[in-house]
């Protein structure tokens, strides 16, 4: 496999998924800021906090100054000029799949291809509010018609595990932020059953990660901020938590190391961060400080990315 | 359903109706099967054809235009069909025309024998810019330069058919061809029950064999073919990665490849690979910026060094444009006679070369009934067709030609023949040509029919995409 294809299959998962985690997370904001008596201030504070899980508050200050909901909105779905839009996602995983079609099964090219081609019929001028709902219900259905595709037609070759690579890495990297951004919201405090906002906060959380029923289920117990960050961070069952993304990491890293008949560094270190989420106790992670460990994660997170690409001489 | 009815045509060959005598044999059953269709079902077939088209992705942009809908080549659901017959002789004055383009090639790059015995002008040959002078005294695998070949044949009559132009550099449509074809199969898999229909999906299956056969002498392993692309927003892209897929080989751009060590490497994720054989379609001048243009970017630096040493075999050699050269066009009998020793099966128009007095003054007298093309250009450009002109347009186009006589070449209009086309009246003739693909390895293989291109627009003679035209299914019935 060329090392650009190898680099266009690992960044067309990765936005693949953001593309996801895009719609999730303005769905969860825009609950929030429907909840004036929870917000009261027209959710400009719980859209101030989308925007840096998208990592991309600063571009939206410079590019419009206020918040507000229609803003916001248009500018993580439809704006070309925002790296990270739902817009930017689909065009540039479309281009990467037109750029590697013999990479990928017809299945996989007519998903994306027909996602871009349906997106592009959607006039953002016209929209109205209620259309909102369905628009992002759609995102996340051709983004699973993706992965569906992906699982049941590709070969289980390097094509899958640099797919795999990348889808994993961006989930973690989503994961943390949503959960970092909101930290202090999770942190322990004289009132230890959360107050209104708060419980509407950590709803919101496990919302961006489609965890709000599901959490349920694992722990049979209303909302507590020390079980979300358990849920999130350690949980092995969650699909979205930061451990169940790196059995998925550290597995491709091994059959590509396999496959290639060699170990890279990057297997090294991701195996260490999987040691550090196996081990991982959330009291003990809260004593030494959530934020420094998710922003730790993050830096660890990145680094992988990093190494992957050198390894498999993505930019040569 | 209405068609236009043949008191309205100009008198030419219809491939259904002939010359109005009844519907041709070969078209019998289509023929019946458009009667009981009406045209809004036509139409409703011709729009799902072309959303199939645009899910697989078909489609090219245009150029400086980035927020356009990509452009498709517009696709017409009404098959042209070829009898075994007709096929089986075409077939013969293919293969000896494709055979002495590469004799011919292969002699100007060596003793130049047909020039020594004044069969052709040496300058014509020399001085022509298709001619590629560090080609000379190399030695191509199999002495083959030109391995795959899209020659573009019009047919006037019932058994008169003509080459109109030979395309040995980087033809291109093939993927149109097989891509007809599964979306015919896909709407009405009924007619191909009700008509034997030979099939045409071996194509990237020969091509892969062709590819192999002329791969470097004494590899220690399987030959590694990759297809050389410059990239996503070539027009052609879709089918560089359509024939890669197919044949289950890298596509390529320059930025992958690398010459090391004296052999050509693609950059893989387990670091560098050797390739032995390279499908380009770049053209010769940006092969390689170290022996030619030193400006390419598409092109890998060494990579004819690499050619000359025999370590890597480019797919189609370069300099072979010299063949299709539209000056080397009218000397194509001459050349077919000298190498094969027999005259060609297959008829080249006749044309008239104004570099050579006599013809100049009769095309210079004769120019509203001549179609005059420049022989440097391409795309249907650059061309007079006397009959449909003006005045003026003519007056232009005589001072052109008087002032460079060396560069056009002149041809009676032909009557090209016509097919039922879906247009917007209904059906109606629409005048179309046939571009075989011819591949020449170890054996040459062709697959029956080809990309029938059609002038979309009425009495239009001029096929090619860019000026509007679209394509049909092309059928070589099975005996």
């Amino acid at each position: 496999m060329l090392g650009r294809t190898a680099n266009d299959l690992f960044w067309l998962s990765r936005y693949v998924e953001r593309a996801e985690n895009m719609a999730r997370l303005i769905e969860a904001g825009y609950r929030i800021a429907l909840l004036p008596r929870v917000t009261g201030d027209d959710g400009k504070q719980e859209w101030s906090s989308t925007l840096e899980s998208a990592g991309c508050a600063e571009q939206y200050r410079a590019k419009h100054g206020e918040i507000d909901t229609r803003s916001v909105v248009d500018f993580l779905l439809f704006d070309a000029s925002n790296p990270s839009s739902i817009h930017t996602c689909l065009a540039t995983a479309r281009r990467n799949a037109r750029a590697q079609r013999t990479a990928l099964t017809r299945e996989m090219w007519e998903s994306l291809n027909g996602s871009w081609l349906e997106f592009q019929t959607i006039r953002p001028e016209t929209l109205r509010a209620d259309a909102l709902p369905r628009i992002l219900d759609w995102i996340k259905e051709r983004s699973a018609g993706y992965r569906g595709a992906l699982l049941n037609t590709i070969l289980r070759n390097d094509t899958y595990h640099f797919s795999q690579l990348g889808t994993f890495l961006e989930r973690a990297d989503n994961t943390a932020r949503i959960l970092d951004v909101k930290y202090y919201v999770l942190l322990p405090s004289t009132n230890m059953i959360g107050s209104g906002v708060d419980t509407a906060q950590w709803e919101s959380i496990l919302r961006s990660v489609s965890a709000h029923r599901s959490y349920r289920w694992v722990y049979k117990d209303s909302y507590r901020s020390w079980r979300i960050a358990d849920y999130l961070i350690l949980n092995r069952a969650m699909p979205r938590s930061l451990r169940a993304c790196y059995t998925e990491i550290d597995n491709a890293l091994d059959e590509l190391s396999l496959l290639y008949g060699e170990g890279k560094p990057c297997l090294g270190t991701a195996k260490s961060i999987l040691a550090i989420l196996d081990g991982g106790d959330i009291e003990a992670i809260f004593q030494s400080g959530l934020h420094e460990f998710l922003l730790d994660f993050v830096a660890r997170n990145n680094r992988v990315a990093h190494e992957i690409s050198e390894a498999y001489y993505f930019n040569a | 359903m209405e068609q236009i009815r043949a008191a309205d045509l100009k008198p030419a060959f219809d491939e259904m109706n002939g010359f109005g005598q009844g519907v041709r044999e070969p078209y019998a059953s289509v023929a019946e099967w458009l009667k009981s269709l009406r045209i809004e079902d036509l139409r409703k077939k011709s729009a799902e054809a072309e959303l199939l088209f645009r899910r697989t992705g078909i489609t090219f942009a245009v150029y400086g235009d980035a927020e356009a809908a990509e452009r498709l080549i517009p696709f017409d659901v009404i098959p042209r069909i070829i009898a075994a017959a007709e096929w089986r002789r075409l077939t013969a004055g293919i293969e000896q025309r494709v055979k002495a383009l590469n004799a011919f090639m292969y002699d100007i790059y060596h003793r130049q024998e047909i020039i020594k015995a004044g069969r052709i002008p040496a300058e014509l040959v020399i001085q022509n810019s298709a001619f590629v002078p560090e080609m000379i005294g190399v030695e191509p695998a199999l002495g083959v330069y030109s391995h795959i070949i899209g020659i573009d044949i019009v047919r006037t009559a019932e058994n008169e058919f003509y080459v109109l132009e030979d395309n040995t550099r980087t033809p291109s449509g093939v993927s149109y061809m097989l891509e007809n074809r599964e979306t015919m199969m896909h709407m009405f898999p009924n007619l191909f029950a009700e008509n034997r229909v030979a099939p045409v999906e071996t194509y990237p299956d020969n091509l892969r064999k062709t590819l192999e056969s002329v791969a470097p002498e004494n590899l220690d392993t399987d030959p590694v073919i990759a297809v050389l692309t410059p990239g996503l927003y070539n027009s052609a892209y879709f089918e560089h990665a359509f024939l890669a897929d197919q044949m289950g080989v890298e596509l390529v751009e320059a930025p992958d490849l690398v010459v090391l060590d004296g052999v050509l490497n693609m950059k893989t994720t387990q670091g560098l690979c050797r390739v032995d054989v390279l499908y380009r379609r770049v053209d010769d001048a940006f092969l390689d910026p170290l022996t030619f243009n030193p400006d390419s970017v598409l092109g890998v630096p060494g990579l004819f060094d690499v050619y000359r040493a025999g370590n890597v075999t480019i797919v189609n050699a370069p300099g072979a444009g010299i063949a299709d050269d539209k000056a080397i066009y009218s000397y194509i009998p001459e050349i077919i006679e000298f190498y094969m020793g027999r005259p060609p099966i297959l008829k080249n128009v006749p044309t008239y070369n104004c570099r050579k007095p006599d013809a100049l003054k009769f095309v210079l007298d004769n120019m509203a009934e001549l179609v005059v093309k420049e022989v440097h250009g391409s795309g249907g450009y650059g061309m007079l067709v006397g009959p449909a002109a003006t005045k003026e347009e003519i007056e232009t186009f005589r001072a052109r030609v008087k002032a460079k006589p060396d560069n056009y070449i002149a041809q009676p209009t032909l009557a090209l023949s016509t097919c039922p086309t879906l247009v917007e009246d209904g059906i109606g003739p629409r005048h179309l040509d046939l571009r075989p693909f011819v591949l020449i390895g170890d054996e040459v293989r062709l697959v029956p029919g080809g990309l029938t291109r059609v002038a979309l627009r009425k009495d239009s003679l001029v096929v090619n995409s860019s000026q509007g035209g679209g394509t049909k299914d092309t059928w070589v019935l099975q005996d």
